[in-house]
């Protein structure tokens, strides 16, 4: 058991990439690497499965770890190191990620038509990426799986777009990578003073304060650059709408939100917890702003993928709310509220991916009065909009209740009273968005097209996540025992930027004797 | 006093230029009309034996020979090794592009091998004068393997600028050559080394290092004297570009580092910010002229100017980590670049009838193998990790940084950044869907022959070994590095021993 502990997080690693190597190497025919590409995101999301299993929790540090020097940095005794593990923080991430790996290749099954071979190996490339995301702890390494995700991203946007693929991919691949120039520097420099590209290390030498102060600020600040621009952060999501309305939505729903935030509280709020502190009300109104913001535009779009756009920003801008208040409720919530968003986002892409292959537009206009054409397919994106939404007992209403909460109590209670109307317009725009789209008098569409329900592929996919924004709602305890873990300050400096009394708020409390009970 | 013999010094330049002799020889005794193209693997074998003789140079001691006019040492064999790969790349390429009924192919495939004489000869030499000699070998071989395709306008044009600016800029090395000589009164390396910081006149040695520099610059087409390549990339064929943007680069640049941490390493406060804002400029120009081409040659052109500027931030580093990136820079950026204009070369067409980047569109549907490495040779270009691309650029930024150029590799860095836009340009448009030339006959599909082929699969192993599993060849760069900035001790220990790891 032990040796597999050691080697898992490597077999997930490689499993999707030997995937995609046999996906290349077998004959395009008879749906052959729609299989090999389901069978291998079955196999690794199972693989992703034993991770919970085997987590200690309550332990604190990272676990699962893997460390072999790699390559041998010339001139010192230092190496990047294939250096892996995880914590409390990625460990629902990589499960997440396992998950949504099969129903990505399952939104594919009947989108992606020709050109298969291509699409499913480098989708499992990209499935490769965002595991190493997750759980490289070697600077270098990290940002080698970073930049690797953008190009099977921003290529497949451009083979498999709707219209307009280069340039979508262009923006999108631009405005990613020309922030990751600074990141690199930024690591170069800390590697010149520390010689090390060592997580745990470097946030030691950081925190004892050896590196001068000013450049480690400039540091701190091209890692949240780069972070902000994939999370989206306003004013940085120029790319999201025409990348949102263009992706294939397998790819869609992974591009956005969970690599930026994660590296957010893993490696901006990890490594520099006191720039990070410093900065924190500049984001804790920039993500208010992006939360009005977001609603605002995403109230006036008439395309529903744009409006989808806006609606992440809204949302993953609360997820950074949630983030810098830097009070511990807030970073739990915000951390659930990464899973919650990323499950909501995958269903709500294949619920409109598919009334697109239907239908073939995304004009929201075009639509109406479809429930009683396809029954199912209305009752279940009801059910997503108000997960969406944050009913109580849907998943998204306990992270939101943690962020605004905390934001409330411990951070500013104006900040939380606006980031609150923003959620009131969430609500808003997606009971509107399900108004017009499947109630309201028949449009001449959907009158004239018939189309069938949903498909049993789409059922499989569809059910789970539904189920799954059930039980995350009712029992969070599930997640939040390693979340919260992961929340607590990593390190005893760090202890004091954490508003103590928050803790206290009523739900943590009532979910910390719900703990104790068990 | 030397137990080694001089010749074994010389070896893969003696192997060459047999070779060279040999396939001229044979082109002049084959009847007319006889295909020529086992010559070109005559020159193949041959370069491949050149190879092995210089790794075979690794059991020599380091030392000189030939009256301390010649020198074999771990920096040597890595230049020597790489120009050897290179050429042979270049020649497999040639072997399956050049057209079957193409005059002079004895004479194409002689001058390769002759220019690979002078490019090795030119990372060996430590007496100015064999500089000269050997650069002009390397020179006059590749202003006629410019023009090689006679019948197009471009052709000769490009041979003649390529041939009058080039000249000129040998000029001026000659002319350094010259005044340091008469500073110090030697031509010889170490010598002038020696001699050069008590020189009664200095000045003079100043100026012979700011000509030879410029001679130099030229040759490794930094700006501003870049102009000639974008011109002379489109003229000249693409196998011969293939060959002459990375092959005498790569023994340029071997020369540059010879002259900045060697011959006049007591300059070092004077190189450091000339060599800073030559490379922030070559980025800067090469990249932003890029952006606007059309001509897929001219394009990498002028990227290619910009990856001479991402090479000299390795100059900001300190002596021997500096060395050992510029090294590895020229290493990685070789296989990825050979690979590039291989694949345009097959795309294109010996002719070039589809030289434009919108003619690139749809290749990935055309012919996916040549598709999918087009693309992985621009994502190496871009620099995206696990290919050589990102470890050399991570590399030469990473020894500036270390050297105190933080700005310089901010500088690059957000280059790299812009350079991605064009290199992404072209990849995107591979991929996009070939609908448009609905009514006109379909492009052809490019032929993939063996030998091509083997030409391709090298670079990618390299591309990708350069990426992946650099340690071996960081340590060669590194004893290398270790061995230039050695005192030029005659026979001491054997290089076996410079080339295992440091940490003992």
């Amino acid at each position: 058991m032990n040796a597999i502990n050691q080697s898992i997080l490597t077999w997930i690693l490689l499993a999707p990439l030997a995937g995609a190597v046999l996906v290349v190497l077998v004959p395009d025919r008879k749906k052959l690497p729609n299989w090999i590409a389901l069978l291998t995101a079955l196999v690794t999301f199972g693989l992703t499965l034993h991770l919970p299993s085997h987590f200690a929790y309550g332990q604190a540090g990272f676990q699962f770890q893997t460390s072999i020097p790699w390559i041998e940095m010339p001139g010192s005794n230092s190496a990047i190191f294939y250096h892996v593990g995880i914590d409390g923080l990625s460990l629902w991430l990589v499960v997440l990620t396992g998950l949504l790996a099969p129903i990505g290749v399952l939104a594919s099954w009947n989108a992606i038509t020709e050109r298969r071979k291509i699409y499913f190996a480098l989708f499992l490339v990209q499935q490769t990426a965002m595991f190493g995301v997750f759980i490289s702890l070697d600077l270098m390494l990290y940002y080698g799986f970073w930049e690797l995700s953008l190009i099977p991203m921003a290529v497949l946007i451009a083979m498999y777009a709707r219209k307009d693929g280069p340039k979508a991919a262009l923006k999108f691949f631009l405005f990613t990578f020309i922030p990751s120039a600074p990141l690199l520097v930024a690591i170069l420099w800390i590697y010149a003073q520390t010689h090390s590209f060592n997580f745990v290390t470097l946030q030691y030498w950081i925190a004892s304060g050896a590196l001068p102060a000013g450049p480690l600020c400039w540091a701190a600040f091209a890692f949240l650059l780069a972070f902000a621009v994939k999370v989206p952060v306003f004013p940085l999501h120029g790319w999201l709408a025409d990348t949102y309305s263009e992706a294939p939505v397998a790819l869609a729903m992974v591009v956005a939100g969970k690599l930026g935030l994660y590296s957010m509280l893993r490696f901006h709020i990890g490594l520099f917890p006191v720039q990070a502190r410093a900065l924190a009300p500049w984001l804790i109104a920039l993500a208010v702003i992006g939360i009005l913001y977001g609603a605002c535009l995403a109230l006036a779009q008439r395309d529903f993928w744009r409006l989808l756009a806006f609606a992440a920003l809204s949302h993953l801008s609360l997820i950074v709310l949630g983030i810098y208040g830097f009070t511990f409720t807030g970073s739990a919530g915000a951390i659930y509220q990464i899973l919650n968003h990323s499950v909501i986002d995958a269903a709500l892409f294949v619920l409109l991916g598919l009334l697109y292959d239907r239908y073939a537009t995304s004009q929201i206009n075009a639509y109406g009065g479809l429930a009683s054409n396809l029954p199912r397919t209305a009752t279940l994106f009801v059910i997503t909009s108000l997960a969406m939404v944050g009913l109580p007992l849907l998943n998204s209403f306990v992270g939101e209740f943690l962020v605004l909460s905390s934001t409330f109590i411990g951070v500013s209670r104006s900040w939380a009273v606006w980031a609150s109307l923003g959620v009131i317009l969430g609500a808003t725009y997606m009971l509107w968005l399900v108004q017009r789209l499947f109630y309201g008098p028949k449009s001449e569409m959907a009158t004239s097209q018939p189309a069938p329900d949903l498909r049993f592929g789409e059922l499989a996919v569809l059910c789970p996540l539904a189920l799954l924004m059930l039980v995350m709602g009712v029992a969070p305890s599930l997640w939040l025992q390693a979340i919260e873990q992961a929340a607590h300050p990593p390190q005893p400096k760090v202890t004091a930027i954490f508003h103590q009394g928050t803790i206290h708020s009523t739900f943590a409390v009532s979910l910390s004797s719900r703990e104790v009970q068990r | 006093m030397n137990p080694v013999p001089d010749v074994y010094r010389i070896l893969p330049e003696v192997v060459l230029a047999l070779t060279g002799v040999a396939v001229m020889l044979i082109d002049a005794t084959l009847p007319f009309g006889f295909p020529r193209r086992p010559l070109g693997w005559i020159a193949a074998i041959g370069t491949t034996l050149a190879l092995w003789a210089s790794l075979w140079q690794l059991s020599l001691p380091q030392g000189t020979g030939f009256y301390s006019t010649i020198e074999t040492s771990a920096f040597t064999i890595f230049f020597h090794v790489l120009i050897c790969g290179i050429v042979l790349v270049a020649l497999l390429l040639s072997l399956d592009s050049l057209p079957e009924d193409s005059h002079h192919q004895g004479e194409y495939y002689a001058l390769i091998v002759f220019g690979a004489v002078g490019m090795c000869l030119l990372t060996g030499a430590v007496e100015l004068l064999l500089v000269f000699i050997a650069l002009e070998i390397s020179s006059i071989a590749t202003y006629i393997l410019a023009g090689y395709r006679k019948a197009t306008g471009r052709g000769p044009e490009a041979a003649i600028k390529y041939f009058l600016l080039g000249s000129f800029a040998t000029a001026f090395l000659l002319y350094g050559v010259a005044m340091v000589f008469g500073a110090t009164g030697t031509t010889q390396i170490y010598e002038i080394a020696r001699l050069a910081p008590s020189a009664t006149n200095h000045s003079l040695v100043l100026a012979a290092a700011a000509l030879m520099l410029v001679g130099i610059l030229f040759k490794v087409s930094a700006a501003p004297f870049h102009v000639w390549t974008p011109d002379v990339y489109e003229g000249a064929p693409g196998p011969v570009v293939a060959l002459m943007s990375t092959a005498p680069k790569a023994a340029a640049f071997a020369l540059l580092l010879r002259l900045v941490f060697e011959l006049f390493p007591s300059l070092h406060s004077i190189w450091t910010p000339l060599l800073w804002a030559v490379a922030v400029l070559s980025m800067t120009v090469g990249n932003l002229a890029a952006l606007r081409q059309q001509n897929v040659k001219r394009m990498l052109a002028y990227s290619s100017i910009a990856h001479a500027g991402y090479l000299l931030a390795a100059f900001a580093g300190f002596g021997t980590s500096g060395i050992a990136a510029a090294s590895f820079y020229i290493a990685a950026y070789a296989a990825m670049n050979v690979g590039i204009f291989a694949v345009i070369t097959l795309v294109s067409g010996y002719d070039e009838e589809l030289p434009f980047i919108q003619d690139f569109r749809g290749l990935i549907y055309r012919a996916p193998l040549l598709g999918s490495l087009l693309i992985f040779f621009l994502i190496s270009l871009v620099g995206i990790p696990f290919t050589g691309g990102f470890f050399g650029k991570f590399y030469s930024f990473s020894v500036a940084v270390q050297g105190g150029a933080v700005w310089l590799a901010i500088i690059g860095l957000l280059n790299s950044g812009l350079a991605a836009a064009y290199y992404l340009r072209l990849a995107l448009v591979s991929v996009q869907s070939p609908e448009s030339r609905n009514g006109e006959p379909s492009l052809p599909r490019p032929h993939v022959g063996i030998a091509v082929g083997a030409a391709l699969a090298f670079a990618v192993a390299a591309s990708l070994i350069l990426g992946i599993v650099p340690g071996e060849v960081l340590r060669a760069a590194e004893a290398g590095a270790h061995s230039l900035q050695a005192p030029p001790a005659q026979n001491s220990a054997p290089l076996d021993d410079a080339l295992t790891p440091q940490e003992r």
